[in-house]
């Protein structure tokens, strides 16, 4: 049985309502309950499909049930699928050990100025130990759907290795999830975030 | 079976605490189950009803609490099990049957789940149900995990039985909206048959089910209440871990007892503070309480909302014999912990680290500066907004273009859905009081009778399609019956929109699926003796003119339907948008137009963003979903559609 380099583990998925988290914490969430772990998903819901900066919390543990609050200062991984989230995450959960995925496609909030996307992602950057930035949007719009972009990102995190979480046990999850052709193309998006990070 | 209904007893499940209690109530075998959408509490209902035809057994999403606490009880008195789910707000909604109900008896098992939202995260009020159950007498458990979600309810109703009257379950939204591991039971697989028995075994003349007479029946309630306790003592949802002597105790119950697991943890406290965790609140344990209290002499009490265990713990203390020595308590009267909003672990931690004289960093103090130091502005807020292409944002534009055309300072009087956000930009702050449901159309009726006093503002009450069937009718009847001023405006997205697209009586169609009598309001309305107007909000022209044409009139109220789906039902389904939209950068002005930004900054659809590059508008194609309103309120015309 695989143990955990921390325990419990904790992961922060940000984004902005309507993008996707709770799919995104949902699925990670599935593949550690069938390694027999203790999984607690936090959401932000009512935001989740009106625009509002949405997050879930996922924490890991061999040992217990933990609260659905990762404490500040406290996050171990943080998965982006916006970048200003991403930024807003770091701020508060980040600490000198952090790792950082993150798709690189601005969603602009309503009637707000934005400073360069540069200045973002060096921001990211300064704040995490390790951190990935991919342009995961626009690798889904190639394979015809923005939404794709959840499960390239999937893919980088696993593809990343810093997640106990190997591509077989993802892969059963997804087919559990995913009926027929739906399976492919999701595994397709799967292995594009696989490959955008081992480059 | 999937989902709830899933039969793999041993199995461990990622389950939300509603998803877990929904599990409870299937493992208890209930026969019917009842609900209105209410967030934190809508997945309970919406999972069982998921599963209902198949798994043999009956739900529906009902007109409003208080009809659903009653279906439940109908189902309870003719022997069959059955749970009813809601929101703090929707108990309030039911309170008066239920503080009757208590006084009777009941038939097979009865359970009422009720989820508070501390914080309010979803809610227009913050209140503590937990005194509900104190103050009607109705025993009361609560949940600290999943586990406990479903285990709690599958006993509830054993326990209701036993004692013969409803039982509740106090959820949360941390405990309802999280996830986390449920290890699930087995399904019974009884049949079940349905039989009204009236006749009361004490006193044979009078009928069973009858909350009279009640002084008599009230002291009957008492003696259910101390049965409760008594099997509470040895409830294994109560537990304490920690030394036998302790520098503090902390005492606390449902989704506050991870947090202070965790607050101890992180502070390495684990040899010097004990923890007593509670999950039969009411009536509270007393033996076990005051056998736990000998083992410190700091008490803190950690709880949500009110000092709920502070004050009926106070109480039992004040009853123990004079010479017993007092211990300090912490809590809410002390100021450790605030009677407002929810607890987290940081707060927790907060709080034991002031008691205990400790410090505690986070993080490094070096990392803490340098993520301080990043400028607010890379990091833009994100003000919560109807979705993009959503009717209620064309709604609210044409309102707001009525009143300001009327000119005579009229205003929204509104309630709790989707529009609640025209409180803020996403509806141009247009609505200006906001309540429970139905409160709207309620409050102007007061303000439309004001005309002897020189008040002469336009009032327009606003209420959404299920709102209208939950609470809005009597309000409008009231007004028609008192000729109050004002005009009702209902926003008919033929949905439950912000609960998750519920369909309500005027859908025509069933909790689970069955087709069914569409309770047809411009009908109803016209029975009533009242006069409707419909329009498509996306006709933004006929709206302003319809809408200020109902607000010149006088007399009684009138009623205007805004009918237009709600986006996210209508692209689900269309799967494609009605209209490509595009921004032509020759046409559109950017900064050199008078507007000042009118698409972006003051429509505020998140599908038009501003391109600082370019110093114009432009639209984000992944998440513009092609309405064509906008196109009608660009003053240059700059905005194209094209139908698809
Ligand atoms: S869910 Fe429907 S009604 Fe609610 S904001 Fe979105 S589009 Fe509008
Ligand atoms: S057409 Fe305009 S108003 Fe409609 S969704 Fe797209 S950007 Fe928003």
């Amino acid at each position: 049985m695989k143990t955990l380099a921390k325990d419990p583990l904790n992961l922060i998925i940000a984004g902005v309502g309507g993008q996707g988290n709770v799919m995104i914490s949902l699925l990670i969430g599935k593949a550690f309950i069938k390694e027999g772990y203790f999984v607690t998903i936090g959401e932000t819901y009512g935001a989740s499909q009106r625009s509002g900066s949405v997050m879930s919390h996922l924490r890991i543990s061999r040992e217990n049930q933990y609260s659905p609050f990762i404490p500040n200062g406290r996050a171990d991984i943080i998965l982006g699928m916006e970048p200003v989230e991403t930024l807003r995450i770091l701020q508060q959960f980040g600490n000198s050990d952090v790792i950082t995925i993150a798709n690189s496609r601005l969603i602009h909030a309503a009637g707000m100025e934005y400073p360069s996307l540069d200045k973002i992602v060096a921001a990211i950057e300064g704040l995490s130990a390790k951190s990935w930035l991919i342009n995961a949007t626009d690798e889904a719009m190639k394979l015809g759907d923005p939404i794709f972009a959840n499960m390239i990102l999937i893919g980088a995190l696993v593809g990343s290795g810093i997640f106990p979480i190997d591509k077989k046990s993802m892969e059963l999850v997804l087919r559990e999830s995913f009926p027929g052709e739906k399976f492919d193309t999701n595994m397709v998006a799967f292995n594009k975030g696989m490959e955008l990070v081992a480059q | 079976m999937s989902g709830v209904g899933i039969d793999a007893p041993g199995s461990t499940q990622l389950f939300i605490g509603n998803e877990a209690i929904a599990r409870g109530a299937l493992e208890a075998g209930i026969g019917v189950a009842s609900a209105y959408p209410g967030t934190p509490s809508t997945e309970i209902m919406a999972s069982l009803i998921s599963v209902a035809k198949e798994m043999n057994f009956y739900a529906e999403w009902s007109v409003n609490e208080k009809v659903a606490m009653e279906v439940a009880a109908g189902a309870s008195f003719a022997g069959i099990r059955a749970i009813t789910s809601m929101k703090q707000n929707g108990v309030n909604v039911a309170f008066d049957f239920l503080a009757n109900l208590v006084m009777s008896g009941i038939g097979a098992g009865l359970v009422l789940v009720s989820c508070d939202d501390p914080s309010t995260i979803s809610s227009s009020n913050e209140q503590d149900l937990r005194n509900i159950a104190k103050w009607l007498d109705i025993p009361l458990l609560e949940p600290a995990t999943f586990q406990e979600a479903k285990d709690m309810t599958k006993w509830a109703f054993d326990l209701a039985e036993e004692l013969n009257t409803i039982c509740m379950i106090r959820s949360v939204t941390r405990i309802a909206h999280a996830r986390g591991n449920v290890r699930l039971g087995e399904l019974p697989k009884k049949e079940q048959k349905a039989h009204f028995d009236s006749i009361c075994p004490v006193v044979p003349t009078l009928p069973k089910f009858i909350s009279y007479p009640s002084a008599w029946l009230h002291s009957q309630l008492h003696a259910k209440l101390d049965k409760a306790r008594e099997l509470f003592e040895s409830s294994p949802f109560n537990w304490y871990t920690g030394p036998e002597e302790a520098e503090l105790l902390i005492i606390t119950g449902g989704s506050c007892w991870l947090y202070s697991l965790e607050a101890v943890k992180a502070l390495k406290l684990e040899n010097k503070v004990g923890i007593l965790k509670l999950g039969t609140i009411w009536p509270l344990p007393r033996k076990l309480i005051e056998l736990h209290l000998g083992k410190s002499q700091k008490i803190l009490m950690v709880e949500e909302i009110d000092p709920f265990l502070e004050g009926s713990i106070k109480e039992l203390v004040a009853d123990l014999p004079p010479a017993t020595p007092r211990p300090t308590f912490y809590g809410k009267h002390s100021g450790h912990i605030n009677a407002y909003g929810e607890l987290n672990p940081d707060l927790v931690i907060e709080v034991i680290a002031s008691i205990m004289n400790l410090t505690y960093e986070s993080r490094p103090a070096e990392y803490s500066k340098k993520a301080e130091e990043i400028p607010f502005t890379y990091m833009p807020p994100r003000i919560m907004t109807f979705c993009s292409g959503c009717p209620h944002r064309a709604t609210f534009w044409a309102i707001k273009n009525a009143l300001r055309l009327d000119g005579r300072d009229g205003f929204v009087t509104g309630d709790i859905g989707c529009y609640t956000l025209a409180i803020g930009p996403a509806g141009f702050f247009q609505m200006r009081t906001m309540y429970c449901m139905g409160a709207g159309a309620g409050v102007a009726n007061g303000l439309g009778k004001l005309g002897q006093f020189g008040f002469n503002q336009p009032v327009l009450a606003v209420c959404g399609d299920s709102t209208f069937f939950h609470a809005a009718i009597p309000a409008l009847i009231n007004g028609i019956y008192n000729k109050s001023n004002f005009t009702l405006v209902i926003l008919d997205n033929n949905a439950t929109a912000m609960t998750g697209f519920q369909p309500h009586p005027g859908t025509g169609v069933t909790g689970m699926g069955e087709i069914t009598t569409a309770v047809d309001m411009e009908a109803l309305c016209h029975s009533l003796g009242v006069q409707v107007e419909v329009c498509d909000p996306f006709d933004l022209e006929n709206s302003t003119a319809t809408l200020l044409k109902a607000i010149a009139q006088d007399g009684g109220p009138r009623v205007v339907i805004m009918r237009r789906e709600c986006e996210l039902v209508r692209g689900r389904r269309d799967k494609k948008p009605p209209y490509k939209v595009h921004v032509d950068p020759d046409k559109c002005l950017g900064e050199a137009c008078g507007c000042d930004r009118l698409c972006t900054r003051i429509f505020g659809c998140p599908g038009l963003v501003w391109d600082s590059e370019s110093g114009k508008a432009t639209i984000d194609e992944t998440i513009c979903t092609g309405c064509g309103v906008c196109t009608d309120i660009c003053p240059q015309g700059a905005i194209i559609r094209e139908a698809v």
